[in-house]
């Protein structure tokens, strides 16, 4: 119960006010088609910067926590699933708004939400420390493949190719890798006077988030966004608490199918809400109700991609593996503060990670609280044109990446960088398992070279690397989780086929 | 809509190039013990994308929108005014006065409504006033960040 000695931390103004705004902020952003929740944190960070650790976290925590939640917002009123986690919620959340229940909805998602949020966190609390514990007991060549299984396990798994998607781990190592040497002070990759210094984990973050998300924004040219917000009424909110604990079974699918999707590293919180409204559906007694406007299927929805939220920090917060891509800007948000993942975060900082978890607990109860009174308000801002939106994230996006070094060669960085991932994304390439690589690459160089130095006093770095339980367990999950990957990609590669040729036949 | 074969194999004949370029650096460059760890990773980044090349020269890759001339039509004037800001104007004209420029270009370039009604542009100068007041009091006044000055400021 050590997570208890450190909740006064979270009362404290600035915590609180950080907390509140960045539930507000989280819940406005989550709920604007077209900005992901991973893209709304990675422009935060530079904020985060001039902050303590412990507050830039809770900044980060509450708009993580937020963004998600708000997402259902749009996907209830106006059909567009604020985030991917979000489109589930869509499913009946809007029918039901169609069907003059637009406010029983949004209470209901945002009551299930807390719910499967509270619970997910508490995982977070009691599992954190037991695979901290653990975590002491690797040695470097454990820590290099579980670096190596971050990049593979977001690389094969968050990716629409596997080869792709390792591909881009890939490019994000060698990124990691410019600029001079820690041990030799060697040139390595240095193209131009810009990257001296290497490459800054924020102006890389916001380029790869952010600016293909601008250039998609342009790709839409002057079209006007016909967007149709439902009208709601009021409906009293005792009611819908009534009705979500008669909705038990929905409620516990989503939270205990969250919370297993979350500690999954790489599966994130789309898969938890389709998984959970689809299993719902399925035990439900009133299957046929489905899709029309059933209250069932945005409780699942919505406690699903919620409860995913706490557990995917827990494979971050021990083992330095993000269970998805937002989890993996959060561990850029640590880094830049100096505090590693693991047994040093509990050990060594214990003020920074209790407040934090504490304050995701504090902020789910908020994010109910704001998300029922705003949600209505929040879904006409989210109606920004794209016009707006893209010149107003383009200019944050300057003004964070220059903010943090005070330097327009990290702006050069970020422009070309998000370019190029604009490029990239458009032919298959996923930016989350670059940034996994450019953020876990130096804590794998790292390690594979102390690892090897280890491994010359000893056997050879063949059997250091290669040999004992924990080595074998961890290469393991790095060949299951690219094989699992390659079986599933030849599947959905078969089956396109198969659809390919039954349409010609029909033609 | 996915992207032609051509398209997938100029896209993975760049990414090989850039794997062959970073492999034979990682070899050729001294120290060798710098480079030894991007070595390892520069053998596993050329091996998949040689077999990223191989899957788009046979028709297997298959997934990603690619590039129209359409899309291309559509984004280059943003990314023109991107561009211009971000490697000239910014340190030329000042940051803020670039920024305050470079957001009303792009409101007015992707902006639905006609650029010659009044009324339209009325709207973009207010929302961009509005909102270079939020970037100035957030960066300039709360964070103290020091910008580029330029001619202007």
């Amino acid at each position: 119960m050590e997570f208890l000695q450190y909740f006064g931390g979270v009362f404290e103004p600035i915590a609180l006010l950080l907390l509140v705004g960045g539930t507000i902020g989280g819940l406005i952003l989550g709920a604007t088609p077209g900005l992901s929740p991973t893209m709304a944190v990675a422009l935060l960070i530079p904020f985060t910067f001039h902050l303590s650790p412990t507050h830039g976290l809770i900044l980060l925590g509450a708009a993580y926590t937020s963004t998600v939640a708000g997402g259902a917002v749009s996907a209830i009123l106006l059909k567009i699933p604020g985030a991917p986690a979000n489109i589930a919620t869509a499913l009946d959340g809007n029918a039901m708004a169609r069907n003059g229940d637009g406010t029983r909805a949004l209470q209901l998602s945002f009551l299930a939400s807390g719910v499967g949020g509270i619970i997910g966190v508490l995982l977070l609390i009691f599992l954190t420390p037991v695979l901290a514990q653990w975590a002491l007991a690797f040695g470097p060549s454990h820590l290099f493949w579980l670096a190596i299984l971050g990049v593979t396990v977001i690389g094969s798994l968050d990716s629409r190719s596997f080869v792709k998607g390792l591909l881009s781990g890939c490019i994000g190592l060698w990124i990691s890798m410019i600029g001079y040497d820690d041990v030799q002070g060697a040139e390595r990759f240095i193209f131009s006077d810009a990257l001296t210094g290497g490459v800054s984990i924020i102006p890389a973050l916001i380029g790869l988030f952010a600016i293909p998300q601008v250039m998609e924004m342009f790709s839409k040219g002057r079209e006007a966004a016909a967007i149709e917000q439902v009208r709601v009424s009021n409906y009293p909110i005792s009611r819908s608490m009534v009705e979500l604990f008669q909705s038990w079974r929905a409620l516990s699918i989503g939270t205990v199918l969250g919370s297993i999707v979350g500690l999954i590293p790489g599966v994130g919180g789309q898969i938890a809400g389709l998984v959970a409204y689809d299993q719902t559906r399925k035990m439900s007694p009133h299957k046929a109700k489905f899709g029309t406007g059933h209250s069932e299927g945005v409780i699942a929805a919505e406690s699903a991609n919620n409860a995913m939220v706490g557990p995917s920090l827990v494979p971050l917060l021990t083992l330095s593996i993000p269970g998805s891509p937002t989890a993996a800007v959060l561990l850029g948000g640590l880094l830049i503060h100096g505090i590693f993942p693991g047994s040093d975060l509990f050990d060594n900082h214990p003020q920074v990670a209790w407040t934090f978890i504490n304050s995701m607990l504090l902020g789910q109860v908020l994010m109910v609280i704001f998300g029922i009174y705003t949600a209505v308000w929040a879904a006409r801002i989210a109606q920004v044109p794209p016009s707006v939106m893209a010149s107003a994230v383009l200019i944050l996006a300057i003004f964070g990446s220059y903010s943090v070094q005070l330097s327009m060669g990290d702006v050069y960085i970020m422009l070309v960088l998000g370019v190029g991932m604009f490029f990239l994304e458009r032919f298959g390439f996923s930016a989350a398992p670059l940034v996994l690589g450019l953020i876990l690459g130096p804590i794998a160089e790292a390690n594979f070279i102390q690892g090897n130095l280890i491994a010359n006093a000893q056997n050879g770095p063949l059997e250091y690397f290669c040999t004992g339980t924990l080595n074998i367990f961890l290469i393991v999950l790095v060949v299951a989780s690219i094989a699992y990957s390659f079986w599933s990609n030849m599947l959905e590669n078969r089956s396109a086929a198969a659809a390919r040729k039954k349409q010609e036949l029909a033609q | 809509m996915t992207a032609s074969r051509l398209q997938h194999s100029l896209m993975a004949t760049a990414v090989l190039a850039l794997a062959a370029t970073v492999t034979w650096l990682s070899f050729t460059q001294e120290p060798a013990d710098a480079f030894l760890f991007p070595r390892l990773i520069s053998v596993v980044f050329l091996s998949l994308a040689l077999w990223n090349f191989a899957r788009a020269m046979f028709g297997m890759a298959r997934v990603g929108e690619g590039i129209s001339a359409d899309l291309v039509k559509k984004i280059l004037p943003g990314l023109f005014v991107a561009i211009v800001f971000v490697f000239f104007a910014a340190k030329s004209l000042g940051f803020y006065v670039s920024s305050t420029i470079t957001f009303l270009l792009i409101h007015t370039l992707y902006d639905p409504t006609s650029p010659y009604e009044l009324k339209g542009w009325l709207r973009r100068i207010v929302t961009t006033a509005v909102f270079m007041s939020v970037i100035y009091a957030l960066f300039s006044l709360l964070l103290k960040v020091q910008t580029p000055r330029g001619m202007f400021f």
